[in-house]
Order: C-alpha cells, then sequence, then structure tokens
C-alpha cells in the first residue's frame, strides 16, 4: 500500500527525495479521510518553504485541511494538473497527483521522518486512540 | 484530520448498518450519524439524477394534541397552522419574541386535534420545553422522538422506487402531503416531503425495524440506481436548493424576515410570539439581508469566512461549500440591507486573501417540476 521508497509524516504526508530535490504529496490516508477532494491550494515556485510550516491547502467537499511541509527549501515545481483535476488526489495520490516538488536545503531533516513500516504502525496506532 | 470522539454518543438503529456499508461516522448534534458512505459528490449527483435513501432518525418529534393544540401551535408557530387540512403538511419556525426561530421544522396534522412537529435534533429537547413554557392553553405535549425513526427517499426515481414497496397511492400524494402507509411491510407515516431540492419522501417508523425499512427500500431501489446516502450529501443539497440550515443562516438573532422567510410569516392569523417585532420590522426594515454567492476567483467559502463590500468587512458567510451538481463554489451570506444586488461583485476573505464572488438569484438550484408535483 505505502511505497517503500518514500518518507512519510505524521500530517500524512509523504516525500520522495532523488539527490537534492524532494516530491511531496498526501497519503492515501490523508485522500481517504478527507473524502472527494474538490480544491488544491499550492505555492509558487520559487516560493521558500519551511519545514513544519504550512505550503498549501487541500479542501474537500466538507473540509479544509492544511498540507505542511517536512522539509526546508524552494518550491521548484508544482502539479499543475491538480488546478483543474484536484479529484485525481483521490485516485492517485502516491503517483499522478503529487503535490510540489522542493529544492532541499538541509538534507538532514529527512533523517526524522518515518518510513513505510513506521507510518502503517503510527496509522494503527491512530487508530486504535 | 482528527477523528472525533465517537463515544457517548446517541445511536440510530440502523448504527451497526451503516457501518457494515462503510459508512464515515461523525458526530452530528450529539448523535453518531454517516457523513458518507461511497463520497459526498456520488451520492450528491445520485439524489439529483436518481435516487439517494438517508437516515435521519436523529430529528427530533413532538406531538401536540388536544381541543388546545390548535391554539398552542397558532401561538408558538409563525405559519398558519388553522390552514392545515387533515394529513397536510407545513414548514414553519417556532418562534423567539424577537421575531427569530428557536428552530424551524414541519408541522403534521395527523388528526382533527392532533399534530406531530418535527424539529432539529440537536434542538429537540429545548423546542420541547419551549413548547411546554408557552402552554397556558393547556394542550397535551410529548417529546416522541425515541418513538420515530425516519428515513428519506429523495431523487426524481424516488416515486418509482417507493411504488414497488408500500401501498400508498403515490401519484395522489401530492408535494406537502402526507398519509397513513405501509413501506416495507411496516406501518408509519409517509409525506412528500425532504430537504434536497428533488421530488422525495420522508417515511416515520417504529425505530425497532430500520433495518427492515432500510434494506426493503435500497433492494427495491438498486437497480433503479439508489444509494445510501449521508449528511455530507444532505448539506450541500440543501445548499444547492439554497434552504436553511438552523445554526447557519437562522439563529436567535436572526429574524424570520432577514432569512427570507417572510412566506411563512402569516401576520393576519392573530398573535404569535414575534409577530409584535416582526411587524415592527417589517415597517422599519431589516438590519440584515441573506444573499447568494458564487465564488468567481479560485477558493471555496466556508461558514464565518468575513465579507467584503467596497473595501470593507460587510458581513459573514453562514454556508460555503463546492457544489457537487452545479460543480460550483457557493455560499450564503448575510450582509447590510440595501448593500448589494445580483450580478454586483464582492469579495470573500479566504484565509486572509480576497476573493472575488459575484451576488446570484437564489435558489442556486431549482429542479425541473414535471407534470402536477
Amino acid at each position: 500500500m505505502y511505497p517503500q521508497e518514500f518518507l512519510y509524516t505524521k500530517e500524512h504526508e509523504w516525500i520522495s527525495v532523488d539527490e537534492s530535490i524532494g516530491t511531496l504529496g498526501l497519503t492515501d490516508h490523508a485522500q481517504k479521510e478527507l473524502g472527494d477532494i474538490v480544491y488544491v491550494e499550492l505555492p509558487k515556485v520559487g516560493d521558500p518553504v519551511t519545514a513544519g510550516e504550512p505550503l498549501g491547502t487541500v479542501e474537500s467537499v466538507k473540509a479544509v485541511s492544511e498540507i505542511f511541509s517536512p522539509v526546508t527549501g524552494k518550491v521548484s515545481a508544482i502539479n499543475m494538473l491538480l488546478n483543474n483535476s484536484p479529484e485525481m488526489l483521490n485516485a492517485d495520490p502516491h503517483g499522478e497527483a503529487w503535490l510540489v516538488r522542493i529544492r532541499l536545503l538541509d538534507r538532514s531533516e529527512i533523517e526524522k521522518l518515518m518510513t513505510a513500516d513506521e507510518y502503517e504502525a503510527f496509522l494503527q496506532e491512530e487508530k486504535a486512540h | 484530520m482528527l477523528s472525533p470522539a465517537l463515544g457517548a454518543l446517541r445511536q440510530t438503529a440502523l448504527n451497526a448498518a451503516h457501518k457494515a456499508a462503510g459508512a464515515k461516522m461523525v458526530e452530528f448534534s450529539g448523535w453518531e450519524m454517516p457523513i458518507e458512505y461511497s463520497g459526498i459528490v456520488q451520492e450528491h449527483v445520485a439524489v439529483r439524477t436518481q435516487a439517494g435513501l438517508f437516515d435521519v432518525s436523529h430529528m427530533g418529534e413532538i406531538e401536540v394534541r388536544g381541543p388546545r393544540a390548535l391554539a398552542l401551535l397558532q401561538q408558538v408557530t409563525s405559519n398558519d397552522v388553522s390552514r392545515l387540512q387533515l394529513w397536510q403538511v407545513q414548514y414553519t419556525a417556532l418562534m423567539h419574541p424577537l421575531g427569530s426561530a428557536v428552530d424551524d421544522g414541519l408541522v403534521y396534522r395527523l388528526g382533527e386535534d392532533h399534530y406531530l412537529v418535527c424539529v432539529n435534533a440537536a434542538n429537540t429537547d429545548n423546542d420541547f420545553a419551549w413548547i411546554v413554557q408557552h402552554n397556558s392553553a393547556q394542550a397535551e405535549v410529548r417529546n416522541v422522538s425515541a418513538e420515530y425513526a425516519q428515513l428519506a427517499l429523495q431523487g426524481p426515481r424516488a416515486e418509482e422506487i417507493l411504488a414497488g414497496v408500500t401501498d400508498a397511492d403515490l401519484r395522489g400524494l401530492r408535494y406537502y402531503w402526507g398519509c397513513p402507509a405501509t413501506c416495507g411491510g411496516v406501518k408509519g407515516l409517509l409525506s412528500r416531503t425532504g430537504y434536497t431540492g428533488e421530488d422525495g419522501f420522508e417515511f416515520y417508523f417504529p425505530p425497532a425495524e430500520s433495518e427492515r425499512v432500510w434494506n426493503e427500500l435500497l433492494e427495491a431501489g438498486r437497480p433503479l440506481g439508489l444509494i445510501p446516502a449521508g449528511l455530507g450529501a444532505r448539506n450541500t443539497l440543501r445548499l444547492e436548493a439554497a434552504y436553511p440550515l438552523y445554526g447557519h443562516e437562522l439563529n436567535e438573532e436572526t429574524t424570520l424576515l432577514e432569512a427570507n422567510l417572510g412566506w411563512i410569516v402569516k401576520f393576519d392569523k392573530g398573535d404569535f410570539l414575534g409577530r409584535q417585532a416582526l411587524g415592527q420590522q417589517r415597517a422599519q426594515g431589516t438590519r440584515k439581508k441573506l444573499i447568494g454567492f458564487e465564488m468567481m476567483g479560485h477558493g471555496i467559502a466556508r461558514d464565518g469566512y468575513p465579507v467584503w463590500l467596497d473595501g470593507r468587512m460587510a458581513g459573514q458567510v453562514t454556508s460555503g461549500s463546492y457544489a457537487p451538481y452545479l460543480k460550483k463554489n457557493l455560499g450564503l451570506a448575510y450582509v447590510p440591507p440595501r448593500s448589494v444586488d445580483v450580478g454586483q461583485e464582492i469579495e470573500i476573505e479566504i484565509r486572509s486573501k480576497k476573493v472575488a464572488a459575484r451576488v446570484v438569484t437564489l435558489p442556486f438550484y431549482r429542479r425541473a417540476r414535471s407534470e402536477t408535483k
């Protein structure tokens, strides 16, 4: 279910890091919790982002949810597909519906994130509460 | 994305059935209720194009009986209950002396001196206490909420679906009329009413029979596109139809005239709670007005977001959402009277950014009415 090559946050984002570029997305669990996603607000290319700070917003029919950046850096790309097809986030959250790419300033920040196995354990734990 | 704590909540008799059907359950007015099954968009569109089945057993029912029943209801509600014929239904407001609504709901006339008032779940206890408090006429008033489950079958194919499982003459049952009926083998009260802007029915019956009625309806309707629908779709459907929701468009600080509900205020029926305040406001003007708007810029207006007019904060959004059938971002808001007209541009403040919107005619959605209904 959760790709082994991604790292995960407690806010239910995933990041896949290649050299110094991280691709950020929402997890399948997050899209399921939100329900039908109808609007995605993303930063602009070149905007600075800070680890732990919101970088955008995802809205389902019933709820607004912030997207938190797990890393510090600069936005190097945004997924234009989501402008007109936000529902792709429900259909393919780990693939085509990635959110943004970020040029990382400090690669060590990703060491604090969860592996796929740790994330799945975290979900189990959340469910139990 | 916090999961709400669901302990200590009241449950309808269909709680297990909802969970088995994969519903996402949430807290609503002290009840654990299904917010969605297959998804709000799909459920909403099903109700507009085919049919949806809602469990609305959390709604409250208050019975008013006896020779003084009419006098009491005339005193505490804004609409004219004396106009109700046997089995007729009326939309009304339970009134506050300030001209505002304590709640809104339906009044059913079930007998010569026998009425049933269906009210919002969150307000039921308060409504009951309010009616009893004003019962100087000495009518019999009972909170009978626990004696009724309620299902709403809504959509253009509702009649066709229900026809297969009821003995009621549905062709002869007009909008806002009810009748005693057997549905899915269970006796209850059926009415051609709803909160979605579509044709449809609401059925009140003993809670112990809930699964039977629910399953019979779903089975009969499945080939015709019927799916279970949750409170999420119920809210977006009522927003497209611009029906007010208590706690949003209606509260004790808002008069019926301000809420566009002048049509349920019958000044000539005699005295009632709030009549004086409403009469005064009718003569002197209201303090605010309810408008509908659609977003032109990117973003979804949500409840509580500020409304800006000519560079000034002028009001607040009371309901806002993506509207799944119209595929627009819509909202309702209160603004000063005479401040804007249909077609004019306003701004909605969304997360500290002002986004353009346009005032539009209400309702946002009106179904094409066929034949006589």
